[in-house]
């Protein structure tokens, strides 16, 4: 019996549920713990339950089927992207406010969680909010905006842009998964072995964590290539690449990063996978195996990382400051400039990642050097916004409060990394919650505040209406109160010498602040939840939301000169464009809304395909498989990944055309409709008579 | 669209539109190349990091042969050679024959290599050289194996094509598909010669 068992399901035995913890449990905390966990596990399996059946009994398998999963479309893409971000999000947000109460119950010992549970916690709080959330919310935004800015129909590869979301998902789903059939690693988001080797870690967690890595890691990969290709080849007529917006350029900059950056990933989680699988040297404490090879290469992708979550960010920032501003952006080719320092900088500075672990003092010097340079590019770009605002008809929408937020917020974040690029500050503070604090610091009100306002920003683009201003604006504030008071106290418990990632203390001093950062994630989570409401309320009043002339922002660039949301082929005919500001240039001329100048044409657009789901199904099998040693599952996983990618090859009737006619009949619809529907002012934007037809910037000042 | 063309697009007298097509599809490869070169590289210098990590085990003086790996580095190098005939074939040839005769001679050399390669390995173990022994042999399987992964992988690319060719004829993505397959091929190539100087000439000097 129990050899059949573990042919079939290999180490996967029942001790897997986290129910298990609460019938093994011998004291309180252990039953407490045992408890979140099944809680946690069983939330997981009702939300995935109540989606089969929403799915079954609305009859909507098929439509999700052929509308969603095996579209191609890039704006559907970057939506389910962006979906994606949203749960995960919603996943590592309770996560953390586990965290901050066990750190308040946690002195002097008990709590709410076992230590153990809490490694789970911050090691998959950090792998989402990085991997998950991160990630797919900033490649989902790329994916919606860039090709619609530069005036292109889709990406590169439409195809392998599902395949992408396809492997970033597997990875989601394999998290989730571990949520349900226990342990998830507990060597933190890093994975430092040796504590991640077999010697000293054999159960199944540091293989969720390796397969879920690794799997979106490809699909990032993929992503890069795909954009890049897409921006070099596939800008509209007359779109120089010092005219593209600024989101063209940083998502132009992220994606090379993601290029050259993510391969060190994939050859870090390999080595790790073939010592532990294969009883390989490679980080191992003995048998010649040496872990600095895995910090140096970790962190050759985990530096640039950074880069590459905060710079589409500071594209979303520029395009808000320019278009809430009703001014052009103010130093474009400084940005452009610092963008590309940013990107190069990110490469040079990886050994500030581990100062501390016995390299020598003039190595530390030059990296911390490299550090610091970085603030200068990030400081010319804080100089750059501000002087966009400046003498502009600044409108503080919910993106700019945002925004705002982040100029102060950031700059605080900066300087205290300022301080810990210096090595010998960083040997005191390194590995306290002061550099919680700091990375929190750049990545909140830097990434995760951009956004936000990406997403308020772009909404209606994508579906037609605005989302509620009012719910928008209890969030942000929620957000950036909630920040404020989750992570300055870190700062000072990181000075009291409070170590991170610390279940249990026994320091009275400590107290107090936890508690202080226990009411900022209180904070947090309500946030969360206007998000949310605002989601609902806008999806409920969106007939009088509704925008359907595509301009509600009276914005600068050519994804809001087409309807809203934006239709399948993009644009009635490839844009030809002149400078920057390309659709504030054409509004001013009166320009938009016009009939192509050639006439219509028959569109050729990607069939649907259904590579990307499959290739998801198909890893996230061999991954699991891979992580319970279910040897007959991995490898039918890895065949059908391999025969479904040869079998594509095969496939020859790849387009379909959409008509001229009906083309013309949209677009003309639009352009009547657009006769009909009055013109706002800016001072009505945020009212319910904004149909998103702006009154150009130069106009209303005239008048 | 940029007006841009890249160089090296070969696939014959008449490609009109496949043309534009090959222009993206070519230049995305050629990115995706670099991203796979930045694996191999990284893999190189941790060898070289962690060759001197004997662990008491055997090095590479008692374990390498220079000979084998000789020929195996003319068979790959003879491969793209042919590779090229396949491609110049395909090129000027409208009938395919001459093309798959090449691809074929190509596919038969490189699976030569990938089993002479095994060989070796299995040489090496029978020395004491497997992978658990040491950080230095780690680094070592962690490295070669892999190139002859992707060796394997464009063999079982090659077939496929042949496999389209079967079915559709020599139509514009099986031509695609060739020139992509050729920077696959020859990248390969320039890997193989950087394992050979650093690993094998390396190791035994």
């Amino acid at each position: 019996m129990s050899d059949l068992w573990s042919l079939i399901f290999g180490r996967l035995t029942l001790d897997a549920l986290p129910v298990m913890e609460i019938i093994h449990a011998t004291n309180g905390r252990e039953l407490a713990s045992g408890i979140v966990g099944t809680a946690a596990a069983g939330l997981a399996v009702l939300g995935a339950l109540y989606l089969l059946y929403a799915l079954t009994k609305y009859r909507l398998w098929g439509p999700v089927w052929r509308n969603w999963l095996t579209s191609v479309d890039h704006k559907k893409i970057g939506i389910m992207y962006i979906v994606l971000a949203l749960v995960m999000l919603a996943r590592a947000l309770a996560e953390a406010f586990v965290m901050r109460t066990q750190q308040v119950l946690g002195d002097g010992g008990g709590g709410l969680v076992s230590n153990e549970h809490f490694a789970q916690l911050f090691s998959t709080h950090g792998t989402i909010m990085i991997f998950f959330m991160a990630m797919p919310f900033l490649t989902g935004l790329i994916n919606y905006v860039m090709p619609l800015q530069i005036g292109a129909r889709d990406v590169a590869f439409p195809t392998m842009n599902s395949v992408s979301l396809g492997f970033t998902a597997a990875g989601a789903v394999l998290l989730m998964i571990s949520l349900v059939l226990q342990p998830f690693s507990t060597g933190g988001w890093t994975g430092y072995p040796p504590f991640t080797e077999a010697a000293f870690n054999p159960g199944p967690g540091p293989d969720y964590w390796i397969w879920a890595v690794t799997l979106s890691g490809i699909g990032t990969t993929l992503s890069g290539i795909n954009f890049v290709v897409t921006i070099y080849k596939f800008r509209c007529d007359g779109m120089k690449l010092m005219d593209m917006p600024l989101f063209c350029w940083t998502s132009l900059c992220t994606s090379i990063l993601m290029i050259f950056a993510l391969p060190p990933l994939t050859v870090a989680t390999g080595l790790l996978a073939l010592d532990r699988y294969f009883g390989f040297h490679m980080f191992t404490n003995g048998g010649g195996g040496n872990m600095m090879n895995f910090a140096n290469l970790f962190w050759l992708f985990g530096h640039p990382e950074v880069y590459i979550l905060i710079l589409p960010a500071f594209g979303v920032y520029s395009e808000v400051f320019s278009t809430f501003s009703s001014k052009t952006l103010y130093g474009y080719t400084a940005l452009v400039i610092a963008t590309m320092c940013i990107a190069v900088l990110s490469f040079t500075v990886w050994v500030h990642h581990f100062f501390t672990m016995g390299q020598s003092a003039n190595l530390n010097a030059i990296f911390g050097i490299a550090t610091m340079l970085i603030g200068i590019p990030t400081g010319v770009k804080i100089y750059d916004w501000m002087l966009t605002m400046y003498r502009g008809r600044v409108r503080m929408a919910v993106p700019m409060v945002y925004a705002v937020a982040f100029l102060i917020l950031f700059t605080i974040g900066g300087l205290s990394g300022i301080l810990l690029a210096n090595p010998s500050l960083d040997y005191v503070m390194h590995n306290t919650l002061f550099l919680v604090a700091h990375f929190h610091n750049m990545l909140i009100p830097g990434l995760l505040f951009g956004m936000l306002a990406g997403y308020t920003l772009w909404f209606p683009k994508a579906f037609g209406f605005i989302l509620d201003p009012k719910w928008g604006y209890r969030a942000a504030y929620l957000w950036i109160a909630g920040f404020v008071f989750a992570f300055f106290p870190l700062y000072g418990l990181g000075f009291l010498g409070m170590p991170r990632r610390m279940a249990e203390y026994f320091n009275g001093a400590w107290f107090p602040l936890t508690i202080v950062a226990l009411l900022g994630a209180v904070l947090i989570i309500a946030a969360f939840a206007c998000l949310c409401i605002q989601l609902y309320v806008s999806i409920r009043d969106r007939e009088a939301l509704a925008v359907p002339m595509g301009d509600p922002w009276d914005s600068r660039t050519l994804e809001w000169a087409v309807p809203a949301p934006a239709p399948e082929w993009n644009f009635p005919a490839t844009p030809e464009v002149e400078g920057r500001d390309a659709f504030a240039t054409l509004k001013e001329g009166g320009y938009d809304l016009r009939a192509p100048d050639d006439g219509y044409h028959d569109i050729e657009m990607p069939r649907n395909s259904a590579l990307g789901p499959v290739l998801m199904v198909s890893s996230t099998a061999m991954a699991f498989g891979l992580v319970w040693y279910m040897w007959w599952l991995a490898a039918l996983g890895a065949v059908v990944c391999f025969a479904a990618t040869v079998a594509y090859g095969f496939r020859r009737d790849t387009h379909h055309i959409i008509k001229a006619a009906d083309v013309k009949a949209e677009w003309e619809a639009f352009c009547a409709l657009a006769d009909t529907t009055p013109r706002i002012p800016r001072s009505l934007e945020q009212t319910t008579q904004n149909m998103g037809h702006a009154i150009p910037a130069s106009e209303e000042i005239i008048s | 669209m940029s007006t841009t063309r890249h160089p090296g697009l070969n696939l014959g007298p008449h490609h009109g539109k496949a043309d534009d097509t090959a222009e993206v599809e070519v230049f995305g490869f050629w990115v995706f190349m670099m991203s796979d070169a930045i694996i191999f590289g990284l893999l190189m210098a941790t060898y070289v990091v962690m060759s001197g990590n004997l662990n008491g085990g055997p090095g590479p003086r008692e374990l390498f042969e220079l000979r084998p790996v000789f020929i195996e580095t003319m068979l790959l190098l003879f491969s793209s050679l042919t590779f090229g005939f396949a491609q110049i074939g395909m090129k000027y040839h409208p009938h395919p024959a001459r093309m798959i005769i090449w691809l074929l001679v190509s596919i038969a050399l490189a699976l030569i290599f990938v089993g002479m390669e095994v060989n070796d390995f299995i040489t090496m173990a029978g020395k004491g050289g497997v992978p658990q022994a040491s950080g230095f042999l780690s680094s070592f399987y962690a490295l070669v194996p892999l190139h002859g992964i992707h060796v394997t992988a464009a063999c079982i690319w090659a077939f496929a094509i042949l496999g389209q060719i079967a079915v559709y004829g020599l139509d514009d993505e099986v031509k695609t598909g060739m020139l992509r397959l050729g920077i696959l091929w020859h990248f390969l190539d320039i890997v193989w010669i950087g394992i050979f100087s650093i690993v094998y000439i390396g190791g035994l000097a």
